[in-house]
């Protein structure tokens, strides 16, 4: 049973009128403008405005684009929330940038870094190997040359043993209430791996069994944001039928991922066209955040809150795609409730990274750009952790500050005393 | 668990109701579409400008006026509550996050500020930073302008402002900048505030004024003198050119709002509010007829979220929180809530003149003496609902240069009507 009681939203409210169309509602009133990181840091971003319901008016099919600067956009999506006339904004311009690529095509750096896990799966059986290159300043200045990935930028670390592979060693608790099954994305099986543990642990403390399904691969937003829209249905489609199943036998799926976890709940429906799909339609209303979703059960009187004092002071940053969920930030919530917890939220809105764009060597000076103010923030307030729900803003920020970066999940995990 | 209190919409009257209802200790939660007035509005605190006649003190006309147009939102809060608003405000803002950036003026006497277009509008509560630019009894002017900035033409300024009648003569001359030097072809008026902040950028801008500057008394500029921290860079701008300096409102985007809504923000993440963006809200969520929460939309979902109270501050025609269908059906888009003031089907839908009042300008939601939707008849809708704002019926607010006197006015209403019923005030102790 899920906890949540949602109505799905009316057939006629769907999806191609909502997205597209939806540029006739802009007045041009320029708010979006005043909130776009890119733009506020670069002029060859000239605004989501332009970009987006006035460029699309002249983008016809089988004519040249009027403006390619839509490469520019960083797909952070703040442009669509802020919105207050509901101009889905950041989706026209993420549509517009796949029908410009089938005209330019794709970089070969697009498509490598859009297929982490194929990279992940050859790296993994000489992960110490392939770390050390990655760290080698010689071959990251090699691969920027013959890649065009910055050689500065930061990029994880391969773990040798998948999340997968501890799940499946990983006895499930006896005497458990109920049960919810664990979507981890490519994050945390091939190089956080122990966020997905603790994230079971933290979930098996309050009574659940975890299921995690098996053959869970990438959710397809990277190749959705390079444009690459075809592969990217196939990877919905494949990773929607691995959750399917848990979907449709009642029980919720929590995800620590919170880009892949919206990736699932909305935009694979709006931006791929997907809404039809019937494995993903079911997913999708059973997905939730792992912080929305223990915030809920704690608004229920559910959520276990025999929490120690964690007495430190950490940064919270709620990151783009968190916000896109339009849950509010639940992390803070679930914090007040640890003793001694020091917690300075950061009104930053983006960290530059936006997923893989920030990695590409003509982008990374504005990734840093637009993150600087996160960054003084951070370096100002000297935590001893950062929090941040999504691991590529983690790994810019930690890379760009020095201060460890950990998902909310981990220091709950250690408030709970499990670690 | 739910919020003592759901705010619908993030513009002035959402965040004056919401801030002074979290600092009361309420849980609050503000849900909106997107960003709202206060990005597009001057966020001059216009009271009451026009009756028709311009006004000059809008503390004393304010009764008169009510009189005069029964209905008027105005006629829901006394003078003193709307002094206590004022008041409230001009502290929120000077103790904010730009402070000691504040805001002047009372309800005493309008100030006269020169416009985009060089006309002059009574303000009663300005920010410091627009103050010098008060017409009245005639004024000396120098105004500057950037080649850049869209939509801000210093020459109209000075043309139009010098025909203006204000009681004395005003003698106005114009000068065009070319700064920033480079970069983007144009720019909008939060790219050139950034600039502001910068006071190598001020002291260019002040080299190249004090070569065309003459006997002028004041130098005014577009509202874009920094974002950051606007009292430094405006006092940083008079004390270089030695004598007093004003903002005049640009077109969209508008930078002293977006300074209202950093301040109010920050004021309600102090006091533990809750804001959540693209957050539409689509109904009413109802326990027999009684509302207990509202119906949002969150991504491809709908979610309710429940509350003691609701405060509904979603704008009029303009900001899409009351629709008009083209069968002259309207529509308060939140809450399903009825809209008075529609003409009805054979009556008259325009006058003949495009600036005189029409027939639908005082369209909006009628409500009783708390602020509480009412139907038709003037018989109740809910009873834990409360109404601020734009959405309310009965004004004209932009001929009668009242919009952001109102929102503040019945924010703070509305705010003050909820803290006095016994749920919120038993979390409050």
């Amino acid at each position: 049973m899920s906890i949540f009681e949602t109505t799905p939203i009316a057939e006629h409210d769907v999806l191609g009128d909502l997205m597209r169309g939806s540029l006739d509602h802009c007045v041009k009133c320029t708010i979006c403008e005043t909130f776009c990181p890119v733009s506020n840091v670069t002029p060859l971003f000239p605004g989501p405005k332009y970009v987006g319901p006035q460029a699309e008016r002249y983008r016809t099919p089988d004519e040249p684009s009027p403006d390619d600067s839509l490469d520019y956009c960083s797909g952070c999506g703040i442009c669509t929330q802020v919105c207050p006339q509901g101009v889905h904004i950041a989706e026209i311009n993420t549509q517009a940038r796949a029908e410009l690529r089938k005209r330019t095509g794709v970089k070969f750096r697009d498509k490598v870094i859009a297929r982490n896990t194929v990279g992940a799966r050859l790296a993994r059986p000489v992960a110490p190997l392939a770390n050390w290159s990655l760290a080698n300043p010689t071959i990251r200045l090699l691969t920027q040359r013959v890649l065009g990935l910055h050689h500065q930028a930061a990029l994880p670390k391969f773990a040798s043993r998948t999340f997968q592979k501890w799940a499946r060693s990983h006895p499930q608790p006896a005497g458990a209430s109920r049960r919810v099954a664990y979507f981890h994305g490519c994050g945390a099986n091939h190089y956080e791996t122990r966020l997905g543990e603790m994230a079971v642990e933290v979930l098996e403390h309050n009574g659940f069994a975890v299921d995690v399904p098996r053959g869970q691969d990438c959710c397809g937003l990277p190749l959705q944001s390079n444009g690459l829209f075809e592969p990217a249905r196939k990877y919905v489609s494949k990773l929607s039928g691995r959750l399917a199943p848990s979907a449709r036998a009642g029980i919720d799926i929590v995800a620590t991922s919170t880009s892949c976890s919206l990736m699932l709940k909305r935009e694979a429906r709006e931006i791929l066209g997907m809404d039809d799909d019937p494995d993903l339609r079911v997913v999708s209303e059973r997905m939730f955040d792992i912080c929305e979703y223990l915030l809920a059960l704690h608004r229920r009187g559910e959520l276990r809150t025999d929490f120690r004092p964690v007495p430190m002071t950490v940064t919270y940053h709620a990151p783009c795609q968190q916000q896109g969920h339009g849950i509010g930030k639940p992390a803070l919530g679930l914090f007040a409730l640890i003793p001694e917890l020091r917690v300075i939220e950061n009104d930053a809105t983006c960290c530059g990274v936006a997923g893989t764009y920030g990695i590409k060597k003509e982008k990374y000076a504005i990734a840093m750009k637009v993150g600087e103010g996160l960054f003084a923030q951070i370096r100002d307030a000297a935590p001893e952790l950062a929090v941040c729900d999504s691991e590529t803003c983690r790994w810019h920020i930690e890379k760009a500050t020095g201060v460890p970066n950990v998902h909310p999940v981990e220091v709950l995990h250690r408030a709970y005393g499990l670690s | 668990m739910s919020h003592d209190t759901i705010v619908i919409g993030t513009g002035m009257a959402g965040l004056v109701a919401a801030v002074r209802l979290a600092q009361s200790g309420a849980r609050v939660l503000v849900l909106a579409k997107g960003v709202g007035s206060t990005h597009l509005c001057p966020s001059t605190i216009d009271v009451l400008g026009y009756g028709p006649q311009r006004i000059e003190r809008p503390g004393e006309a304010l009764a008169a006026h009510v009189e005069a147009n029964p209905g008027h939102p105005y006629g829901l809060v006394e003078v003193s509550g709307l002094e206590a608003a004022v008041e409230w405000f001009k502290e929120q803002t000077v103790s904010g996050p730009l402070g000691p950036y504040a805001y002047v003026g009372s309800l005493e006497a309008n100030k006269l500020l020169p416009t985009a277009v060089g006309a002059a509008k009574p303000s009663a509560v300005v920010p410091e930073t627009m103050a010098a630019g008060d017409l009245r009894g005639g004024a000396s002017l120098h105004i500057v302008g950037f080649r850049k900035l869209k939509d801000f033409h210093s020459a109209l300024v000075a043309d139009n402002v010098s025909r203006t009648e204000v009681g004395g003569p005003v003698e106005a001359r114009s000068a065009e900048l070319d700064l920033p030097a480079g970069g983007r072809v144009d720019l909008n008026g939060l790219a050139l505030a950034r600039h502001f902040d910068d006071a190598a950028f001020r002291s260019a801008v002040v080299a190249q004024i004090v070569r065309r500057l003459g006997a002028e008394e004041r130098v005014g500029f577009p509202a874009v003198l920094g974002i950051k921290d606007p009292h430094g860079a405006w006092a940083d701008l008079e004390h270089r050119l030695g004598r007093p300096v004003f903002e005049i409102p640009t077109l969209p985007p508008s930078v002293p709002g977006m300074r209202v809504f950093a301040i109010l923000r920050e004021a309600l993440r102090r006091s533990g509010g809750e804001l959540i963006l693209n957050a539409e809200v689509v109904g009413p969520a109802l326990e027999n007829g009684r509302l207990v929460g509202v119906r949002a939309n969150l991504g491809r979902r709908e979610v309710v979220h429940p509350a003691d109270h609701v405060v509904l501050a979603t704008g009029g025609f303009a900001s899409g929180g009351l629709e008009l269908d083209s069968r002259w059906k309207a529509r308060e888009r939140a809450l399903g809530l009825p809209v008075a003031g529609v003409p009805a089907p054979g009556e008259p839908r325009f006058t003949d003149s495009y600036f005189e009042e029409q027939p639908l300008s005082r369209a909006g939601i009628a409500v009783d003496r708390e602020l509480r939707p009412v139907g038709p008849g003037g018989e109740p809708v809910y009873d834990n609902v409360r109404v601020a704002g734009a959405t309310l019926a009965g004004a004209v607010p932009w001929t009668e240069k009242s919009g952001d006197g109102i929102s503040l006015a019945t924010g703070f209403r509305a705010a003050e009507l909820i803290l006095q019923t016994t749920t919120v005030a038993a979390v409050t102790a």
